[in-house]
């Protein structure tokens, strides 16, 4: 460029760019300096970068990028804060998994720890079926009651968070009631007259001739399962049909869908996905929702 | 100095100045990421990831379709909070059949990359008929319409094949029965007494796999007669994030560091 001839405007003493536009002419004011330096300073931040970063890509056999004079890695890091927060809850978590309610009930310490950790990872696990609280929704059993379908001890409620319901593993809750309607089991009329009668069993109608008729399917078809007097049983997931707590609804409609074709809905196995404290910390939480606690 | 006497022709030409624009400015993408499409570390190695079955592909374009993306991301970060409350931080190798990925990049809602198996089948139904009957805090708009709307499916097939020239290696076998094998896949009864289908889907997906128990088969939405939409969506939603195999993951070899 030095073969031009300096072409310096008149009017300012700058050296114009050579071109020229209908005699407009440009001129060359140099770069601001602030903003020259920052730009070498990024030049040079980047060299500094390849060197303490991974930076540049894998070339063929070299097998990973170039890791840095750091070694970082985010993986690496999140891996790292993860033991860490697992070591710092080792302590009680240990003596969480092995405790009897007993245990739990005399260790203020151990009891805390526990309701905590179970009440953010039912927030973020639980809720979304069961309710904040516990409080449930139709199809979603209410935990914060006594009302239970496997059985509300500790142990209990541990094996059904552990393993859920209706799950494909073999320590799953499992009960499949027949769809006495779907599968032609019982005609519509039967099933009429067996849901009147399971309603007059928790009070919700008086006895009826249809009720009558009623009773005598259900000592066929029902006690198997729900007992003799319809109090249900644990051991089957058989819920009690003399109470007033009805998971999907106590309406004669409702009743009668039931009996129809039954919903038998499932519930995750959730020691799949989380871990033993964890679960034991939810059966501890849960287990106080019902107010066993005291 | 002749070159820089050239440019002149460049600033006399406007589309040839437009055309040297872009080449300068593709130098710095091409360095960037052409070269993530032929290393052999951007993908992790794992055992189990597979391409999706065929319902879970029509399951994956209704997803698309609504734009569930807009509020949900596909992608736990390698970060403590994120991977409490969500499980194992997203590979890349989750979403290498993903095209166009899902990962997103605005969480209006959770983050989905491994809802499956979380909730219940049911739980899904009650959600997409009216997410407020069982979270009511959520702002979810409702997609009733899924239960009852019939799967179109007539495009399975050459979805497939799209996705086969883009690199999901589906098999032609998994291409020629796409069809059946979405059917099947929704309803435990299709072949009922049929000798040529014997748990076929199962059998070509879980080879692909290289895992038992990745490909599940029930009506998903209840009723296995009527395939609507809904199967399809569940069927996609149940199976994210529970491919790959972690028991195996070498999350400390230098290849799947990052």
């Amino acid at each position: 460029m030095s073969e031009h001839d300096k072409d310096i405007d008149a009017a300012t003493g700058v050296e114009t760019t050579g071109h020229e536009w209908d005699g407009i002419k440009e001129l060359n004011n140099p770069l601001p300096r602030w903003w020259l330096y920052i730009f070498y300073i990024c030049i040079a931040w980047a060299v500094v970068y390849w060197i303490f970063m991974p930076a540049w890509p894998a070339l063929p056999g070299m097998g990973t990028n170039t890791p840095g004079i750091r070694n970082h890695s985010d993986r690496a890091l999140v891996a790292e804060s993860i033991d860490a927060l697992r070591s710092a809850r080792a302590e009680n978590g240990a003596a969480l998994i092995e405790a009897s309610v007993e245990d739990i009930l005399a260790d203020q310490d151990l009891r805390q720890f526990a309701m905590a950790a179970g009440e953010s990872a039912f927030g973020d696990n639980c809720a979304t079926c069961h309710g904040a609280g516990g409080r449930g929704a139709p199809g979603y059993p209410t935990l914060a009651d006594d009302v239970w379908l496997w059985g509300g001890g500790l142990d209990e409620i541990q094996h059904t968070i552990t393993y859920g319901v209706r799950q494909e593993n073999m320590e799953s809750r499992f009960s499949m009631m027949p769809a006495f309607g779907r599968d032609q089991v019982l005609s519509a009329e039967e099933i009429t007259n067996v849901a009147h009668y399971v309603r007059t069993l928790s009070g919700l109608e008086e006895a009826s001739d249809a009720s009558i008729a009623g009773q005598e399917v259900f000592e066929w078809n029902c006690v198997a399962c729900h007992g003799e007097a319809g109090t249900g049983d644990q051991f089957q997931g058989a819920p009690n049909l003399t109470d007033r707590d009805w998971l999907y609804g106590s309406d004669m409609a409702t009743v009668q869908a039931t009996i129809y074709n039954p919903r038998n809905s499932a519930m995750p196995a959730w020691g799949e996905r989380l871990d033993e404290t964890t679960v034991k910390a939810l059966a501890v939480y849960v287990y106080a929702l019902s107010g066993s606690e005291g | 100095m002749a070159l820089f006497d050239k440019h002149a022709l460049l600033e006399k030409h406007s589309m040839l100045l437009t055309v040297g624009i872009l080449v300068v400015v593709a130098i710095g993408g091409i360095i960037e990421i052409a070269p993530l499409f032929y290393l052999s570390n951007t993908i992790e190695r794992v055992n189990g990831m597979r391409p999706y079955t065929p319902l879970e592909l029509a399951g994956r374009e209704i997803y698309v379709r609504e734009g569930c993306y807009v509020c949900h991301s596909q992608m736990v970060r390698p970060l403590r909070d994120e991977v409490e409350r969500y499980g194992h931080y997203s590979l890349a190798a989750e979403s290498m059949y993903d095209h166009p990925f899902q990962w997103g990049s605005k969480r209006t809602g959770p983050d989905l990359a491994r809802v499956g198996g979380k909730y219940s089948d049911e739980w899904h139904m009650d959600h997409m008929r009216n997410p407020r009957s069982v979270v009511p805090e959520s702002i979810m708009p409702p997609y009733t319409f899924m239960v009852d709307r019939p799967l179109d499916f007539s495009q399975v097939q050459q979805t497939m094949q799209a996705m086969r020239l883009v690199g999901v290696p589906y098999t032609d076998a998994m291409i020629e029965n796409a069809e059946y094998d979405l059917l099947a896949q929704a309803n435990p009864d299709f072949y009922p007494n049929s000798g040529d289908y014997d748990g076929a889907l199962v059998d070509r997906y879980t080879e692909a796999s290289g895992r038992e128990g990745t490909v599940t088969v029930r009506a998903f939405d209840g009723d296995a007669e009527n395939i609507t939409e809904m199967d399809a969506m569940i069927a996609y939603l149940q199976m994210l994030g529970t491919l790959v195999d972690f028991e195996t993951y070498e999350a400390d070899s230098l290849q799947n560091r990052r």
